[in-house]
């Protein structure tokens, strides 16, 4: 599918498509409105000690928009600038992003695509992982929902994946891969024998959309489109779920549930068949709409916390 | 890194009224080229950050054709490159310009 420079969200591939072409996307048409803009030029200190390019947006775009009429904040990770890694600047966007959903109780959309932290500026990075998870649990404690989006090409890694972790609600696509350590980073540590990083339908069915929509790690699964995503996130924001000590609790006791089932086993389609879904290797095949007819009333809830 | 900077002097003013437009992205072999409109209509000026070095007289060629053909009167034009093939840069010299004649939204 071909990238052109006006956004056509009619048939927008979620996965081709840039951070700029989803914001436009997912927003009600021309209701964006952009806070420091690559014309700022707020970016990277650290990219040209390394002789890197930098980019004016730092990788990250964050401003206001209406959702179906209804004021959000958002931010955009563009995953083909250093692999949507978090850096200072751009972490530092997105921390203050949260913190103003906090004081204007604004709901907050999050536009996953990235490696993690990046490692050219790895303390920077990984600081402003801890800022952003705590401005996001603070802003859920101050009532406002934080949607998580992810479909990109890079995935949600690393810290990425914590702070996704911390989201009220994820949405993902199949192509949308959520995992701490990725393919090449557990393949290294750990030997092929353990993970298999060449191995696409392994990569896949570990880390993909459907296996977490399947173990409760994610919330909504939809198709790699636009259209469908920003669907999933207005149904998202109208969704209600607390955030206090009950609700933890019960997370905890789910995940510990969770773990005791599936714990032990090697493979994903041996989690699917302990789920009791019929014809569990068939799953990574199904489209979208016949995969959620499949899984039915089978697959782990994922409510508890989100 | 190395920094090139060129000025010049344009016969047409930039089509359409939006203040800026942003194409691309800095990834290995693409750009993102940054137009503002505030400059004289008479003057563009053409400010490039490149990883890759010694490509000062292709990025010369490259800037003056795309002077040369397209309306880029009071344009600032920004690149930040990702050490992209000169056709990759005169294809998103031509978008931004495209962009930027668009009607606002």
């Amino acid at each position: 599918m071909s990238v052109t420079a006006t956004h056509n969200a009619g048939n927008l591939s979620w996965y081709e498509a840039s951070a700029r072409q989803r914001v436009a996307a997912l927003a009600d048409a021309g209701s964006f409105v952009e806070f420091i803009g690559p014309e700022q030029r707020e970016m990277s200190p650290h990219l040209a000690v390394f002789g890197l390019p930098e980019q004016f947006d730092d990788g990250m775009i964050i401003g206001s928009t209406k959702l179906d009429g209804r004021d959000v904040l958002v931010a955009a990770q563009e995953g083909r600038f250093m692999g949507g890694a978090f850096g200072e600047v751009h972490g530092a966007k997105l921390t203050g992003l949260l913190r103003a959903a906090s004081a204007l109780k604004r709901d907050v959309l999050i536009l996953f695509d990235t490696g993690g932290v990046r490692l050219q500026e790895a303390n920077a990075g990984e600081l402003a992982i801890a800022e952003i998870m705590r401005a996001l649990i603070e802003a859920r404690r101050a009532g406002c929902k934080v949607i998580g989006l992810i479909g990109g090409r890079a995935g949600c890694y690393g810290g990425g994946s914590l702070i996704a972790g911390c989201c009220a609600r994820l949405i993902v696509s199949e192509q949308g891969r959520l995992s701490v350590s990725g393919p090449e980073v557990i393949e290294t540590n750990r030997g092929v024998e353990e993970f298999d990083s060449r191995d696409r339908a392994l990569v896949w069915r570990t880390m993909g959309g459907k296996h977490r929509y399947l173990i409760g790690g994610a919330d909504i699964l939809v198709d790699d489109d636009a259209t469908a995503f920003r669907e999933a996130a207005i149904a998202a924001l109208r969704a209600t779920g607390g955030f206090d000590l009950a609700v933890l609790t019960a997370e905890q006791q789910r995940l510990e549930h969770r773990l005791g089932r599936f714990g032990a086993m090697r493979d994903a389609v041996d989690i699917w068949t302990g789920l009791g879904i019929v014809q569990p290797a068939r799953l990574p095949e199904l489209a979208t709409e016949d995969f959620l007819q499949q899984v039915q009333g089978k697959r782990e809830a994922a409510d508890d916390a989100r | 890194m190395e920094k090139l900077s060129f000025q010049f002097k344009t016969e047409k003013p930039a089509g359409g009224t939006r203040p800026q437009a942003l194409v691309g992205v800095v990834a290995s072999g693409n750009l993102e080229v940054l137009l503002e409109r505030v400059l004289p209509t008479d003057a563009c000026s053409i400010d490039i950050a490149t990883a890759a070095h010694g490509f000062g007289t292709v990025w010369q060629a490259v800037v003056a054709d795309f002077v040369s053909r397209r309306a880029a009167g009071g344009l600032r034009i920004s690149v930040n490159d990702g050490g992209a093939r000169p056709d990759t840069v005169a294809l998103r010299l031509a978008q931004a310009v495209r962009l930027i004649e668009e009607p606002e939204a």
